[in-house]
């Protein structure tokens, strides 16, 4: 690599007034035929809400395809720790040599006392045959810890919970 | 908590199943008290080319208004302060522009004071200034901002503990891989061997890449100081990617 890289820093705690707008965690419209909630508590290894986290979402459309214009949220966690998004679930998503992966949702989290995003992916408890032959949850292998990467049904949507660190300790992917 | 413990500051990372090149800091940093809760524990799940293949969001020159550059035009009145413009190029690592591409930034205002209800600090908040600004790269992958110079602001991580003055910058990039939140800081601050955030990054260099310049070609007369202040993204992870 020719030249290095700026280094992350931490989003510290009063970003909201400068990135977090309610509309952005709306992916869709509410009232969007076959839209869906997905919501979920950040946790720090104590186990206590993350209160001043940035959650950031990025998932394919309903066909499967990641596009440019579609796909993206941002939802703050001021409410005790809890994100929210009004989105649509994405399809399988055709991957490099004919593999295919399963519905998910790139995850990623920003908050003060983390100096770099933790990056993970959400998939759907409704896909288990899918889920089975995914990429990435094959390539992890543990089934404790494929098991923390699938949402649970919850209303008109999913619930993905997020710990930081300790028991239960969300996988982070390295990007 | 003494801050200046070097031998800390160096073998962290690696006790926390670091995978990245040393461009990033560690997610565990414990000089840095809010990464001790924080800071995911368990080694990252490291799967060659699967991420870095993905796209990015990309946001059209709709999302942003002619104005939202300028953070000392956005009330009726002038803010205090020294006013500052901070442009440069947001680069991939190979030195390409990274154009069209979104910038938001957030800071505290001339005092240190934040605009946000969790700030607490007793320094005057600036009815003239909210601190929050966005941008587009053009296409040579530059932006620009109208600002004032952000005061230093203390807080709680240890004893007489002081931020460096700096500037929150968000950049999308191209890819999803290119996701960057850094801090701009600015020439010569007394309080960078104090700020276990700056210190945080390992590597001398690296960190040195978050520092602005002075630049007198953007200077104007009579008007407003001139920063400078490249911006460069791409795959965080050092290990050579396998297809």
């Amino acid at each position: 690599m020719a030249r290095g890289l700026t280094p992350s820093q931490t989003v510290g705690p009063f970003f909201s007034f400068g990135l977090v707008e309610e509309s952005s965690s709306n992916v869709v419209p509410a009232g969007t035929e076959g839209v869906i909630q997905i919501s979920g508590t950040v946790f720090d290894g104590a186990g206590a809400p993350i209160p001043d986290a940035m959650v950031e979402i990025w998932q394919a459309d309903a066909d499967g395809v990641y596009r440019s214009d579609f796909g993206w949220g941002r939802s703050g966690t001021e409410d005790g720790g809890r994100y929210t998004f009004t989105t649509m679930k994405p399809g399988a998503v055709q991957g490099d040599n004919g593999t295919l992966q399963a519905p998910h949702v790139i995850v990623m989290v920003f908050a003060r006392g983390l100096l770099k995003q933790a990056v993970t992916r959400m998939y759907f408890p409704d896909e288990e045959s899918a889920n089975a032959a995914d990429p990435f949850l094959t390539a992890i292998g543990n089934p404790e810890a494929v098991a923390r990467l699938v949402a649970l049904p919850a209303g008109a949507g999913y619930r993905f919970d997020i710990r930081m660190q300790g028991d239960g300790e969300t996988p982070f992917f390295a990007w | 908590m003494e801050v200046q413990d070097e031998q800390l500051q160096r073998t962290d990372g690696a006790e926390a199943g670091e995978t990245d090149g040393a461009d990033h800091p560690p997610y565990l940093h414990p000089n840095y008290v809010a990464t001790r809760l924080r800071a995911p524990e368990q080694p990252l799940i490291l799967l060659p080319g699967a991420l870095a293949n993905s796209s990015g969001p990309v946001f059209g020159h709709g999302t942003v208004e002619e104005l939202d550059h300028d953070l000392t035009r956005q009330h009726d009145g002038e803010p205090q302060g020294q006013r500052i413009i901070v442009s440069g190029q947001v680069l991939d690592d190979d030195g390409r522009p990274v154009r069209d591409s979104l910038i938001e930034i957030w800071q505290a205002n001339a005092a240190g004071r934040y605009r946000h209800k969790v700030d607490q600090h007793p320094a005057p908040l600036d009815p003239n200034f909210t601190g929050a600004g966005r941008c587009m790269t053009d296409a040579d992958g530059r932006y620009k901002f109208i600002t004032v110079k952000p005061g230093s602001y203390p807080w709680e991580n240890h004893e007489n503990a002081w931020r460096p003055a700096h500037i929150h910058f968000s950049v999308f990039g191209r890819a999803f891989v290119d996701r960057l939140v850094t801090q701009m800081y600015f020439p010569d601050d007394p309080l960078f061997d104090y700020d276990p955030i700056y210190q945080s990054v390992r590597d001398p260099k690296a960190r040195e890449r978050m520092i602005s310049s002075f630049d007198l070609s953007t200077t104007v007369p009579q008007w407003a100081l001139g920063f400078h202040f490249d911006i460069v993204v791409g795959r965080a992870n050092a290990t050579p990617m396998v297809h």
